[in-house]
């Protein structure tokens, strides 16, 4: 899967879950991948280098 | 059932609860209050002659044949008219009445031509029926009526004719436009003796009218003045088979008229709970394309696309797409395959196709068209209330007071709904349209909104959020209801949230372009105003924030107590007739039946049980996902029934970049569509009148779907309906399936499923139709839900943050286009294009308002190049004021056109929705077809041949 947009996929759920706090957005972020992506996009996601993700979406990707 | 038609009250019923006794012809009769002495008459099995009266239209008392005489009332009154008293003494036939109705009918019979044996209505016909009834022997003013005879048949309606010589001017062609379809298309011109019914102005045919082709008035015609001419040519039906229609989410049910195995027309079913006897252009006519010459009956395999087609037989074509499968499974895994199901197939088709993808093919990657149309209102309602369905039954509306239609053209995409809605309106409810576009809700005949708030596209989740801060800080907010009934802490939470300046009407008017005082305004009314009702489509969902629209929404009708009774609720209106369907029974790939989680081991269990196979308890691939797999490499097949997802689905180069890298693309459909161009195998498919089955309509109201002839992909006899084709691909990959009949899959599904345990064949047989959930709680079906409480225990209230589209505007593209319906076509255009609707639309157009246009040159009908940053096409402009300044719309129902070249992959956040409502473009002149336009008409001849059978040795 291409990680661009696996990137940005991840990037558009955490920003949805912004308004709800950090911590929140962490959690609900790492939850909606854990619920909708297929183990591949999983598995890609968690092999990216963390330091091109978003915070948010590094931290959710750290919790899966 | 024979050929009959549907008995006829003569007028509406009242509804009331309170009875009243009377005696008609020395018969006592107990009947609701406010029924008419007719439709009293009708109930005892009696049956007074009429001719102006219909049981769907409100009493005229024009044609004066039916009048009574009452004791103790004076003269003769129309009994359509007069209503019940208690004790009232009526008697409908004496020598006097015999005598005044033979009048009557000498009248009308010395103006109307006596050929009844050469007549298309001949024994079909109620002036013949009252002729005889009134006991008419002879017409003392012969037979040269002055008025109505020799004129011309105006033909120019594509499905039937106007014929005025055999016009009796009973009206009931003009009320039924007015009442029950709601266009005032048909007038009646001049007076008396001459008056004449007349379809739009002076000079104008059906065709140029305002006449949307409904069918109420051929079917309200008691003469063969309107008649279908499927009638003429071929003579009356013989029998009749009740089904459900295929095309929209509406679900009307119809009346199958047939001669032998021949349709010779559809009418709909009185019966009916979605539509009441009423239908739309599409439903009522265009089936013509299930007997199209492009029908492909014969399967047909070739190893690569490059290829010509080759037919082959049934066993040939199974084995060798079984073959094919089970060598990519040992090769690349099972990950490597995937399905998508049906949203036009039926519940139990499409529950098979889960089946083999899940259990046969051992992947969860199995995905629907609701993908691309309805994923965020199955996100956004399980979320906040815990069912991912709309809460009402349709007739719902007629209980609203304050309607709110947002991205959604119900007369358009749910005509049939819609002409619900406008009885509403014209009722006096009041209209708030939330649409960039002004639809035609927004001003027609007899309706007009409150408030049209013509919004920026992709400002959805801003102009909700705005109306939230007004109900909240205006203190209109519903609190009893808020405190009993939902979560109050995430209430709070965001009624702070919304609160905040930054979200007021005032400071967001930059972003949505909606007056702030016209915001205010219509959100007060929706809080104030009675019962609110919110109707909505794919204008909130095809959005990057698609999902928070719905729960926008949901937050607003719980803040407003607007949910758990009728009258309110909030509606999704359904795209295609089985949507609702697909995904209730676990078309999803993270969700099996009845929207419960792949990763829950508890319904896992109760289906490894069932099927005895493990399934995986990881989500699989949505559509989008699979395209981009099948491009890395890692998705290999795939099996679609029934969906065109080269045009229908957004960025068509992506989509065909994705196909192409595929080693077995098989589908299954009526016609080689556009996504065939890539296939390895094609099966052909079966239409809804020669299969049985279930569709579940947007109101969750599941109805039988009755076959009315034999599958066309067969010698006859031998054809297959699809779920036997899925039957036989699972069997010819070793699964062993034994189903003999649907009513078979539906009760697996019924062990399944909860909301569907009290569901089968034989009881929707009984009760004509149900609503899920059915089961022990709610044994009758569920009208409205969320009535003592939400499926989840409290609502759930979200912050919804309006978070911008990434597709932006700029001096490229500075544009926004929208896409969407018309009335006369459906979806992308595979069944409507292959009937005589293409009358009404033969091309995709692009709306530009004039300002636009005339910055660019542009004039009404000339050719334009569309262009984004992923594709570009040409079609003709119209020059139109319904689309605001910077927007431009149109469809997508032909290929030819195929818009979605133009569209992006963006998609909504939680469910990859696509963003088919936003797309910057831009607009200049042209003088011709696209390049890719004229490459994908060659690659689209190249890939559609077929190699002629070799001569048999």
């Amino acid at each position: 899967m291409e990680i661009e947009r696996l990137r940005y996929m991840a990037d558009q759920i955490a920003r949805n879950f912004a308004a709800q706090g950090e911590a929140e957005a962490v959690a609900a972020t790492a939850e909606h991948i854990r619920l909708y992506w297929d183990p591949r996009m999983k598995a890609a996601i968690l092999a990216d280098d963390r330091a091109a993700l978003s915070p948010v979406v590094a931290a959710a990707v750290d919790r899966l | 059932m024979g050929y009959e038609p549907q008995a006829d009250f003569g007028t509406p019923e009242t509804g009331a609860a309170e009875t009243v006794r009377l005696t008609i012809d020395g018969r006592e009769v107990s009947v609701p209050a406010g029924t008419s002495v007719m439709r009293a008459a009708a109930l005892s099995g009696g049956s007074i002659p009429k001719l102006c009266a219909s049981d769907n239209l409100a009493a005229f008392g024009s044609c004066r044949l039916c009048l009574v005489e009452i004791e103790g009332v004076k003269g003769t009154p129309a009994s359509c008219t007069t209503p019940v008293a208690g004790g009232m003494r009526v008697q409908t036939q004496t020598p006097r009445l015999q005598k005044l109705r033979r009048g009557v009918m000498e009248l009308y019979i010395s103006d109307h031509p006596l050929d009844c044996l050469t007549c298309s209505a001949n024994n079909d016909c109620e002036l013949q029926d009252q002729a005889a009834a009134v006991g008419l022997r002879d017409v003392r003013y012969g037979y040269e009526g002055a008025n109505h005879l020799g004129e011309t048949t105006d033909t120019s309606n594509p499905y039937f004719d106007f014929d005025p010589s055999k016009c009796i001017v009973c009206s009931r062609c003009v009320r039924a436009c007015d009442e029950v379809q709601g266009t005032f298309a048909l007038t009646l011109d001049g007076r008396g003796f001459a008056s004449k019914v007349s379809a739009g102005q002076a000079g104008d045919d059906f065709l140029s009218s305002e006449c949307v082709s409904c069918g109420a008035c051929v079917q309200a015609c008691p003469t063969a003045t309107l008649q279908e001419k499927a009638i003429v040519a071929i003579g009356k039906p013989e029998r009749a088979v009740v089904t459900t229609c295929a095309y929209c989410g509406v679900g009307c049910t119809f009346r199958a008229e047939m001669r032998g195995e021949q349709l010779v027309r559809m009418v709909p079913w009185k019966d009916g709970k979605a539509n009441h006897g009423h239908s739309c252009v599409k439903g009522r006519f265009a089936w013509g394309y299930a007997q199209h010459r492009d029908r492909v009956t014969s399967p047909m395999i070739r190893d690569s696309i490059d290829q010509p087609w080759r037919e082959v037989s049934w066993d040939e074509a199974l084995a060798f797409t079984a073959a094919k499968l089970n060598a990519i499974k040992a090769q690349h895994g099972a990950s490597a395959l995937g399905g998508i199901t049906s949203s036009r197939c039926t519940n139990e088709e499409t529950f098979l196709v889960q089946k083999l993808v899940r259990a046969g093919f051992g992947t969860n990657n199995v995905d629907t068209c609701a993908r691309v149309c309805h994923s965020p209102t199955g996100y956004g309602l399980k979320t906040t209330f815990g069912t991912s369905a709309g809460t009402q039954d349709f007739d719902s509306v007629m209980q609203a007071d304050v309607i709110i239609v947002m991205g959604a053209n119900p007369t358009d995409a749910h005509p049939v709904f819609a002409s619900q809605m406008k009885r509403r309106l014209r009722q006096g409810a009041k209209l708030i349209v939330i649409d960039p576009r002004r639809i035609d809700l927004v001003r027609s005949p007899h309706i007009e909104a409150a408030h049209h708030l013509a919004l920026q596209p992709g400002t959805n989740v801003a102009v909700l959020t705005a109306m939230a801060h007004v109900v909240v800080t205006e203190g209109l907010a519903e609190e009893t209801f808020i405190r009993e009934r939902c979560d109050v802490d995430e209430y709070e939470d965001w009624a702070r949230f919304v609160s905040e300046d930054r979200h007021s009407p005032e400071v967001l008017e930059a972003v949505t372009r909606v007056p702030a005082a016209e915001l205010r305004a219509a959100a007060r009314l929706y809080a104030t105003g009675g019962n609110g009702a919110i109707y909505y489509g794919l204008g909130v969902t095809e959005h990057s924030q698609g999902s928070s629209t719905v729960m926008a929404i949901a937050n607003l009708a719980m803040a407003t107590g607007n949910i758990g009774r009728p009258g309110v609720g909030v509606n999704p209106l359904r795209g295609q007739n089985n949507v609702q369907g697909a995904c209730d029974m676990g078309s999803f790939p993270h969700e099996l039946t009845g929207y419960r989680h792949i990763s829950d081991a508890a319904t896992r269990a109760l289906f490894e049980g069932e099927w005895g196979v493990a399934l995986d308890s990881e989500p699989g691939l949505r559509i989008p996902n699979m395209l981009d797999a099948a491009i890395d490499g890692s998705f290999r097949a795939i099996y679609i029934q029934g969906e065109d997802i080269l045009q229908s689905d957004p960025n068509t180069h992506h989509v065909a970049a994705g196909l192409s890298a595929m080693d077995c693309v098989i589908v299954h459909d009526l016609f080689l569509n556009e996504t065939a161009n890539y296939a390895h195998v094609f099966l052909p498919g079966s239409t809804f009148l020669e299969k049985d089955g279930t569709f579940t309509n947007a109101e969750r109201r599941i109805q039988l779907v009755r076959k009315v002839m034999e599958p066309a992909n067969g010698p006859n006899g031998q054809g297959f309906e699809d779920w036997q084709v899925t039957q036989a691909l699972a069997n010819a990959m070793g699964l062993g399936w034994d189903y003999r009949h649907p009513r078979e899959i539906m009760d697996e599904i019924a062990r399944l499923t909860p909301t569907f345990a009290g569901v089968s064949h034989a009881r929707l047989e009984e009760v004509g139709s149900l609503q899920w959930p059915v089961n022990e709680a709610n044994p009758e079906g569920s009208p409205i839900m969320h009535v003592d409480g939400f499926v989840r225990g409290k609502g759930k209230f979200v912050v919804t943050d309006y978070v911008p589209t990434d597709e932006k505007t700029g001096p490229r593209y500075p544009l926004l286009l929208t896409t969407g319906r018309i009335l006369s076509q459906y979806n992308v255009g595979a069944q409507t294009r292959r009937t005589a609707n293409v009358v009404w639309h033969h091309e995709d157009v692009l709306e530009i308002h004039p300002s636009d246009a005339e910055n660019r040159g542009l004039k009404a009908g000339d050719r334009v190049r569309l262009a984004s940053r992923k594709g570009e096409t040409a079609l003709r402009a119209e020059v139109t004021d319904r689309v605001a300044p910077g927007v431009v719309y149109t469809t997508f129902h032909h290929p030819e056109t195929q818009a979605n070249v133009v569209t992006t992959e963006f998609s909504d956040w939680a469910t990859n929705c696509p963003e088919y409502k936003v797309t910057a473009v831009q607009v200049s002149p042209s003088n011709g077809p696209s390049d890719w336009q004229e490459d994908y008409a060659e690659l689209s001849a190249r890939s559609r041949r077929i190699a002629p059978a070799e001569a048999a040795e």
